[in-house]
């Protein structure tokens, strides 16, 4: 009791600074810094070079250099490139292609995925957090060593290979046997490095997700008479899909936009669309006609990304309401 | 139940045959171990049809466990359960004719008030009409029909539990389970809830057993009740039973507030016994209880409302005098604490029945004051 | 509930033989003393020597290091920024743009992120003059741009589930707002500071696709030179080098995780022995 009283007697010893500068500094100053300088920073390195190329997208090639310019066929913005993206074969193909690739990769990478995920929320919490530490480490690693990795084993001489194609062998008819498989420079080859690289991207937010399930809705599913399926079914699976979706967008995304993997294990003559803004921008020196291909393909991902936003808005506001 | 004028009862046979009938449920020597841990050691319980059954215990104790035993959620590491004459063993969850109320209540956060109700219908053989007929009939029961549509976020805790309460009910159970009922309620909804928990066990007639650690929850719900300490059941026995007439000082002290006092026996004489209690620096007569042998020692335990507080001494026979060390005011009665001349506090509950400001009080602090209790009233306790 | 879960472990084992099989694979044949890389001619260590005497490799990796340690730190900073602004500033002026402009670089797919910032590097030199040349610079400037949208979701992530009654109670006790960022905010998120570190770094030296665009002549950091040699196939030599690097990072991960593991668990015995010794 008589401690509070000294501390009352005690004068108020508090520095007093009166420089406007740190006045200023002290209202309001520091938040306005601490805004500014990622704000700024942003707007020069991230959204200013996406506005050059959604501008570009408007332009023509020309021979000069910078090789375009604006209004010359008499219109400002000329849309001749987003013509050509929807009558050229080439973009048609190599965008199917690549979100026909992209899709399978994220089916295959939920297939095995999720019972990875659920698996790791069932396993003891000390064995939990190694596991954990094992999906996560080959993100440390370096991706293009990762892919890296495949080349050998796609090798018609390796272990890899010899071993699928005896099993092919042992399987298929007699007529269909095979000396070796051809796995390098095909489709089969970049989604399954898609998977490869990508798995722990599907791996960790379903696993975010599922951990935090109560287990209690399980088990009152049971007491009410569902077989352990069933309970997977009505009540795992639907609460999961926010884990689902998240999983899936982080792998759809990247993948369907991928320029290493089909540029190192793919079939060079179905290029997917990664590869075709690279080369249109590079070898073509079609600066506007690369900006066309990649203004679409995100008007292509933002969609989806919508989508999740949306789940995840829902998902918050549902939290909110939470009392 | 009035058992009590008859005297002590012997626990678990005793009380389970007063209730009358076959037992319903049969737990058969049950224990259950996690490695080292042995959560449930050798319980037997018998269970008649229609009764709240209440598992009271401190956390623990393994009441859960015991719980989730007849839920099907656990095996037990030996030992049978019978529910109606049936051997659960190796019958899982999904296949007991038991359905358990959880303590978080479990809801199906992505189904509607009315789809967590019929979802353990959709496993029966029931046509469409009479399924929707048997939801409508549950959300009546508990009046929840205006909330049909809504998803479990909104709506009211006390909502939830009844949404809870007729999921588990709409299967028509042979046993309820009930895990907490009450705990995530407020105060106020309690003490509503609690009626309603026991009218609609009157309205199905299902078997109900309930786990609490709220011994004040145990007597209001239940007809009769076991109280568990490290796995294992230390009495059974209807609420008056076990706070009139607890057989141990673990049942006498969990339940209720109660001072124990070292004693021993000077002689017994029929029905009463004669005790030197030190504390009290006087002898005391108290109820006897069988196995008392003249010298022993025993403790006698006595409850705060029933001991009388006097400025005077009293003529009754057990008087002995104390300080007032500390008051509470409550407003319905006044707690006590007065020393005793050895240094023991004894716990006084005193009602106050007249309207009278702070200088119409018995006793205020420092002040010498004369306990005295009736005979009848102090338990006499062997273990 | 006392079932096994056999299915979800048979596809657990699945999934990780799946993840690391071919990354043995690559270390097992990194002592492979033929010259194939994918037929084994006994056991050898020489192309681990041959490594260390490739200069144009070490010079790589060394670029890639000063590369990746000054963008890390740079993006740490401003993705700190960032951060503290989206999670505890609950309202200012173009507050939907910066959250926009954070997260949007997520769904861009680096080839489109690559291309506009070599496109704004060219434009920025045909109107200012500079940069003259791309490289170092213009290379650490697109890997700042690319690491911050992580640096920024890992801490206001972490201050999203941080308590705020503490900085209100700092604040109750007189601390200014920024003192109380400064005494009270950083130092809670310092882990998520170290992590969000550790991610731009990675994310630096990984990096080989927007580099490729943001590079020029001279400035070859270590996945743009790995990507050109294994463009012409598997060689031993990488195969060394991969090894090298999946063992420095192992055992990296592997040293922390352990700490924080065990630093979790004491933390866990302390809660315990203090609330038994006040029971």
């Amino acid at each position: 009791m008589s401690g509070m009283e000294d501390t009352a007697a005690a004068p108020a010893t508090r520095p007093r600074r009166t420089g406007w500068l740190s006045l200023w500094f002290n209202r309001r100053g520091w938040a306005d810094i601490t805004i500014a300088t990622p704000f700024l920073w942003l707007v020069v390195f991230f959204l200013l070079p996406f506005l050059i190329v959604a501008a570009m997208s408007f332009a023509l090639r020309t021979s000069t250099s910078p090789p375009f310019s604006f209004g010359t066929d008499g219109h400002l913005l000329s849309l001749q490139n987003y013509a050509r993206l929807l009558t050229d074969d080439l973009y048609i193909r190599s965008l199917a292609t690549s979100l026909m690739n992209a899709a399978v990769a994220t089916v295959v990478c939920l297939l095995i995925g999720y019972p990875m995920a659920l698996a790791l929320t069932r396993v003891s919490r000390s064995a939990r957090n190694i596991l954990l530490m094992l999906v996560i480490l080959p993100f440390w690693t370096s991706f293009l060593l990762r892919v890296y990795a495949w080349i050998g084993l796609f090798g018609t001489n390796s272990w890899f290979n010899r071993g699928l194609t005896a099993i092919w062998n042992a399987l298929a008819p007699a007529d269909w046997a095979l000396h070796s498989i051809q796995m390098m420079n095909t489709n089969f080859a970049v989604v399954l490095v898609m998977v490869y690289s990508y798995l722990p991207f599907m791996v960790l937010p379903l696993y975010a997700n599922l951990e935090k399930l109560d287990l209690t809705l399980n088990e009152a599913a049971m007491d009410l008479g569902s077989r352990p399926w069933r309970v997977f079914l009505d009540v795992t699976l639907p609460l999961s899909m926010p884990g689902i979706i998240a999983g899936g967008l982080l792998v759809f995304i990247p993948v369907s936009g991928e320029l290493v993997i089909p540029g190192l294990v793919g079939n060079p003559s179905q290029p997917m669309i990664g590869r075709v803004i690279s080369d249109e921008f590079a070898s073509a020196h079609d600066w506007p006609m690369a900006s066309a291909v990649a203004v679409a393909l995100l008007l292509l991902l933002v969609v989806p990304m919508m989508l999740y936003t949306h789940f995840e808005a829902k998902a918050q506001e549902k939290k909110a309401m939470e009392p | 139940m009035d058992s009590g004028i008859k005297g002590a009862p012997l626990a678990a046979a005793t009380a389970s045959g007063a209730a009358g009938g076959a037992p319903f449920i049969r737990i058969e020597d049950v224990s259950k171990s996690f490695g080292s841990f042995q959560a449930v050691r050798n319980v037997s319980l018998q269970i008649t049809k229609g009764e709240i059954f209440a598992l009271l215990g401190g956390s623990g104790c393994g009441k859960t466990t015991l719980l989730r035993m007849l839920a099907g959620f656990e095996t037990p590491t030996s030992g049978r359960i019978f529910i109606d004459g049936q051997d659960m063993t190796g019958i899982p969850a999904y296949e007991r004719p038991v359905n358990m109320m959880f303590q978080s209540y479990a809801l199906f956060p992505h189904m509607s008030v009315e789809k967590n109700i019929g979802y353990g219908l959709k496993h029966d053989r029931m046509t469409d009409a009479q399924r929707k007929d048997r939801v409508r009939e549950m959300l009546d029961l508990v009046q929840l029909t205006p909330f049909a549509h809504r998803k479990p976020h909104q709506i009211s805790g006390g909502q939830r539990q009844r949404v809870a309460l007729a999921r588990a009910l709409a299967r028509q159970p042979k046993l309820l389970l009930l895990d907490e009922p009450l705990a995530a309620l407020d105060k106020k909804l309690r003490e509503h809830t609690q009626f309603e928990l026991t009218n609609i066990q009157h309205k199905t007639g299902v078997t109900f057993v309930v786990v609490t650690h709220d011994q004040e929850e145990a007597m209001i719900l239940s007809d009769r009740m076991a109280v568990m300490d490290k796995g294992r059941v230390m009495q059974v026995g209807s609420p008056t039973d076990i706070y009139e007439f607890p057989d141990s000082r673990f049942v006498a002290g969990f339940i209720g507030s109660i001072t124990f006092f070292e004693a021993r026996v000077r002689s017994v004489s029929g029905a009463t016994a004669l005790v030197e209690v030190p504390a009290m620096q006087t002898c005391v007569t108290a109820r006897a209880v069988p196995g008392l042998a003249e010298g022993a020692l025993v403790t006698l335990a006595l409850r705060p409302e029933k001991i009388t507080l006097s400025r005077a001494r009293p003529e009754a026979a057990n008087a002995f005098s104390g300080v007032v060390h500390d008051l509470g005011y409550f407003g319905k009665d006044s707690l006590y604490k007065i020393a005793l001349p050895d240094g023991t506090t004894v716990s006084v509950n005193s009602v106050n029945a007249r309207r009278s400001g702070e200088s119409g009080r018995v006793a205020v602090w420092e002040d010498a004051v004369w306990l005295s209790f009736e005979p009848d009233a102090a338990i006499l306790l062997t273990a | 509930m006392n079932r096994r879960p056999t299915f979800l472990l048979t596809v657990l084992c699945f999934g990780f033989a799946f993840l690391y099989v071919p990354i043995v694979s690559m270390m097992v044949f990194s002592f492979n003393s033929s010259r194939l890389a994918t037929i084994w001619g006994g056991f050898s260590t020489k192309w681990y020597g041959k490594l260390l005497e490739n200069d144009q490799i070490l010079a790589a990796a060394k670029l890639s290091v000063e590369i990746a340690l000054i963008s890390a730190t740079l993006s740490t900073i401003l993705g700190t920024m960032a951060g503290i602004a989206l999670a505890r500033f609950r309202r200012f002026r173009g507050r939907m743009m910066l959250s926009g402009m954070v997260t949007s670089p997520l769904i861009m797919p680096d080839v489109i992120t690559g291309i506009s910032l070599l496109i704004f590097f060219i434009m920025l030199k045909e109107y200012t003059g500079w940069p003259a040349q791309r490289g170092f610079t213009t290379v650490t400037l697109a890997h700042i741009s690319i690491s911050l949208t992580y640096v920024t979701t890992v801490i206001q992530s972490r201050l999203s589930q941080a308590d705020l009654s503490i900085e209100e109670a700092a604040m109750d006790l007189g601390s200014r707002p920024w003192q109380v960022m400064k005494d009270i905010t950083l130092p809670i998120i310092a882990p998520a500071i170290l992590s969000g570190w550790l991610l731009a770094f990675t994310i630096s030296l990984d990096d080989v696709v927007v580099t490729s665009f943001a590079t020029g002549p001279g400035t070859t950091t270590l996945p743009i030179l790995i990507w050109s040699k294994v463009k012409l196939g598997v060689t031993p030599d990488i195969n060394a080098l991969a090894t090298i690097i999946v063992a420095v990072v192992a055992v990296a991960v592997l040293v922390t995780g352990i700490a924080v593991n065990r630093a979790e668990r004491r933390r866990d015995r302390d809660a315990r022995l203090a609330y038994q010794a006040n029971e």
